[in-house]
């Protein structure tokens, strides 16, 4: 295969998963891209592996796929699945004419080599793991490229979609076309957003001016993925007889990890961009397999020197966990306990249907935020503090917005991690999230002596009934009564609940899921009259 | 045509405006065409019929789509699809029956057809599963979106006692005529839900109803728009667990349908058709008070068919 087809190859892949990977978030239209998710995200290498470690039986095996790909021909995912990683290449592309000297036609960046950081980028590597082994995700989290890319999309993009949607929609108004419909803006997240923002100026800073810096410090999976891709088979390598030493490589080299000097070429670095062998006027850069005898093998001597540093920064992170130790213990889920005053008492956040529990939910999930846009009754929202701050960031259910729909499994059948497991609409329709709980002296009926009942109307149990109620005012009045066996936790009564600034009725989570009754009732009789009764 | 042009016609053809003289502050929503006051019933009931086959009869005993609906006025057609249910739970009004007249006012000249309501389930669920979107579409009215607050304009209501602003949707303000289509149904707080209490569905803030006494309220809006037609839904009918029903258990087949340009006469007949006295449903009894149709139905001259 002739080289220079390997890098327009590449193209194709990555955009079409770049594409593809962010339209699942940004379809505020809910056009039915989102079915193609589960297939679509199944290689995103942190989703599928804790998907994997908690469910194996799920078939969660992308990140098999991906650890395959990289032992093979390196790191892949780096250049062509992950969608941070190629959203890097988009700004280091944009920003690469700045970086262009004037005059000069060069129509991509001139990047340097830099020499590896190997303490920076085990030492993260390291205390990632350590954290998730200590139970608390998010430092995981917040360096999971995929979850990461997830949160940009869904705190900064995502409202840009739906503002221009917006607009356009009264524009088209104003023209008598009402085909588009305008669509509600999310609840706002300042936590997330700022996080979002900080993780796109970080990033876009490193990638405008580093290349894929960010992939070969910071990120785990970067990390991992270039200790296995030491081993690769298929890796790129500079024929040192053809090279002259001019140097087009590495000015296309992203990753910097090409040393025209040595004529050596980093492969724990290197993305397989392949700009390098499109650039190469000599094609003395190749892509092929290493035991080949052509092929300078890295000396043993840089190996072991590798291997050294590996080592090193692993016992120094070690000792750098071990004494931030007492910190790092992980924030324990609340405690349910009586409510006792008319303030809504909740004292247990929700986790979505089909996370089963909360310990199991904070454990797995990313907060790639996926289910978060995906929400068609978007109550799904990022948690600052309820599930305690080393899970800051995994959504909640926050009936503010609405109220979650009976009928609907979007966001357990999307999630890429597992942290929601799949629910069947049966499933779905008697897993109780929590229990409404009813504070009669915040009721409109009780307070107000009139009608109102909202909460029941939502209700699609009939958990909450309303009954005769007796009253000062001697009028006909019903109030609700609470018949939890039945409750799913949905939340319609308390989104729908018309008292401010405390609810009369409330929906309190539930630690670990439980399985709600199914409400039984007899058919009624049919009535054969077909007269009129007037 | 634009709103002057449809009153120029209107002058032109002679008609009189008899009912805009009833509420003077208000009367551009009172445009019921004049030949509507020489109407041949007040009220006309349907039993024993598919729902459109019935809407068919009513609407052929009234004098025809054309009584209601001038040629190229825009019309609105305001079912409840509040919830993300199937046709046979009957929480939403009967597609077909939706589908019959958005049909019967495009053949008698209407140049527009919208249909809409503020759901509480979540909305595109809602207009899908009721099988309302299909039918409507399929009909070539226009489903349009009631799911964001910039669709809403502030506006008074004079005639309110408890409830004298709401946010309604453009959709309303915009119509030259107006049918209301409600389901009649069980309902958990106002006992029954059947035109007036349909009406919610055109306004944002409906929260502040139901901490405002909400048949007071119920019974204030529909002084604010008199709906040119109601068309009540009576072919399967949720007799408990309203309004949105827990399974099709709670369902009774009925197969009746009211219609009437009385809102309070059509909630009334159908109360009875449910089996209870509209004195009884408060909001029924308020609107008639505050003069807003008639609740008895023995004043009224009724048509009442078989099928």
């Amino acid at each position: 295969m002739n080289p220079r087809v390997l890098k327009p190859l590449r193209l194709c892949f990555a955009l079409a998963f770049f594409m593809g990977t962010a339209l699942i978030f940004l379809d505020i239209w809910d056009t039915g891209a989102r079915l193609l998710a589960d297939k679509l995200l199944v290689l995103q290498f942190v989703p599928s592996l804790l998907k994997f470690m908690n469910h194996a039986a799920l078939g969660a095996t992308g990140f098999m796929v991906v650890l395959g790909l990289t032992l093979i021909f390196g790191r892949i995912y780096c250049s062509a699945i992950c969608p941070l990683g190629i959203f890097q290449d988009v700004i280091s592309r944009v920003f690469s004419k700045k970086r262009a000297p004037a005059g000069k036609k060069t129509k991509s960046p001139a990047f340097k080599y830099s020499p590896p950081r190997n303490i920076l980028r085990y030492g993260i590597f390291l205390a990632t793991l350590l954290f998730f082994a200590a139970g608390t995700t998010l430092m995981l989290n917040l360096l999971d490229p995929f979850s990461s890319f997830g949160r940009m999309m869904t705190h900064l993009f995502h409202p840009v979609v739906i503002f221009l949607n917006n607009l356009s929609v009264s524009l088209a108004e104003t023209l008598g076309n009402h085909a588009l419909f305008r669509v509600r803006l999310p609840a706002a997240a300042p936590l997330s957003l700022g996080i979002a923002l900080a993780s796109v100026m970080l990033i876009g800073w490193m990638s405008a001016r580093h290349g894929r810096l960010y992939c070969n410090t910071l990120c785990p999976v970067g990390t991992l993925l270039g200790l296995v891709s030491k081993f690769s088979i298929v890796r790129v390598g500079i024929h040192t007889g053809a090279c002259r030493s001019c140097g087009a490589c590495r000015r296309v080299c992203k990753a910097g990890c090409i040393d025209v000097k040595t004529k050596q070429v980093d492969v724990s670095r290197c993305v397989t961009c392949f700009n390098c062998l499109s650039a190469c006027p000599d094609q003395a850069i190749v892509y092929g397999s290493r035991f080949r005898k052509n092929l300078p093998r890295p000396s043993h001597k840089k190996t072991a020197q590798n291997r050294r540093n590996f080592m090193l920064t692993l016992a120094a992170g070690s000792l750098g966990i071990a004494a931030g130790g007492v910190n790092a213990t992980p924030n324990s889920p609340p405690i349910q306990a009586r409510p006792t005053t008319i303030a809504e008492n909740k004292t247990c956040p929700l986790s979505p249907p089909g996370s089963r529990g909360i310990k199991r939910y904070t454990s797995i999930c990313t907060a790639c935020h996926l289910c978060v846009s995906a929400c068609p009754s978007g109550l799904l929202t990022p948690s600052v503090s309820a599930f305690g701050l080393s899970s800051m960031m995994q959504p909640r259910m926050d009936f503010n917005r609405g109220h979650c729909n009976f009928d609907c499994t979007v966001c357990s059948n999307i999630c890429p991690s597992g942290a929601i497991l799949p629910l069947t609409i049966a499933q779905k329709q008697q897993t109780q999230v929590g229990v409404a709980k009813f504070i009669k002296e915040n009721c409109v009926v009780y307070t107000d002596n009139t009608n109102c009942g909202a909460c029941s109307e939502h209700c699609p149990t009939k958990a909450v009934t309303m009954v005769p109620y007796i009253n000062a005012a001697g009028r006909n009045l019903v109030i609700p009564k609470m018949n939890e066996a039945i409750c799913v936790g949905c939340g319609g009564c308390e989104h729908a609940c018309p008292t401010r600034p405390y609810k009369a009725i409330y929906v309190d989570g539930n630690l670990v899921h439980r399985t709600a009754e199914k409400p039984q009732e007899k058919k009624l009789e049919q009535e054969t009259s077909q007269d009129f009764p007037f | 045509m634009n709103r002057r042009d449809f009153f120029k016609k209107a002058i032109t053809s002679g008609i009189a405006a008899g009912a805009f003289l009833a509420f003077p502050k208000v009367n551009r929503f009172w445009r019921t065409p004049s030949n509507a006051a020489s109407l041949p019933y007040d009220l006309v009931a349907v039993r024993g019929g598919e729902p459109d086959i019935m809407f068919d009869a009513a609407i052929n005993a009234l004098g025809g789509m054309g009584t209601f609906v001038p040629r190229g006025s825009r019309v609105l057609v305001k079912p409840n699809i509040g919830w993300d249910v199937p046709p046979e739970r009957a929480g939403n009004t009967h597609p077909a029956l939706v589908g019959a007249i958005v049909a019967q006012c495009l053949d008698a000249g209407a140049s527009k057809v919208s249909v809409f309501d503020h759901t509480c389930d979540n909305w595109r669920r809602c207009y899908k599963n009721s099988g309302i979107d299909a039918a409507v579409k399929k009909a070539g009215g226009k489903m349009i979106s009631g799911d964001s607050e910039g669709y809403y304009k502030t506006v008074t209501v004079p005639s309110g006692l408890r409830l004298q602003e709401a946010k309604v949707h453009q959709a309303l303000l915009d119509a030259d005529v107006f049918i209301n289509v409600p389901i009649l149904k069980h309902h958990s707080s106002t006992m029954l839900t059947i035109g007036m209490k349909n009406l919610m569905g055109v306004v944002w803030d409906r929260w502040y109803w139901h901490r405002n006494d909400l048949h007071q309220c119920i019974a204030d809006f529909a002084s604010f728009r008199k709906p040119d037609l109601t068309v009540v839904d009576a072919y399967n009918v949720m007799k408990r667990n309203g309004p949105r029903g827990v399974s099709v258990n709670d369902v009774v087949s009925m197969q009746a349908q009211v219609i009437s340009r009385d809102p309070v006469a059509a909630d009334a007949a159908a109360t009875k058709l449910f089996g209870m006295e509209p004195e009884d449903i408060r909001h029924i009894k308020i609107a008639s008070q505050m003069n807003l149709g008639q609740i008895n139905l023995e004043h009224l001259a009724i048509n009442r068919i078989k099928l």
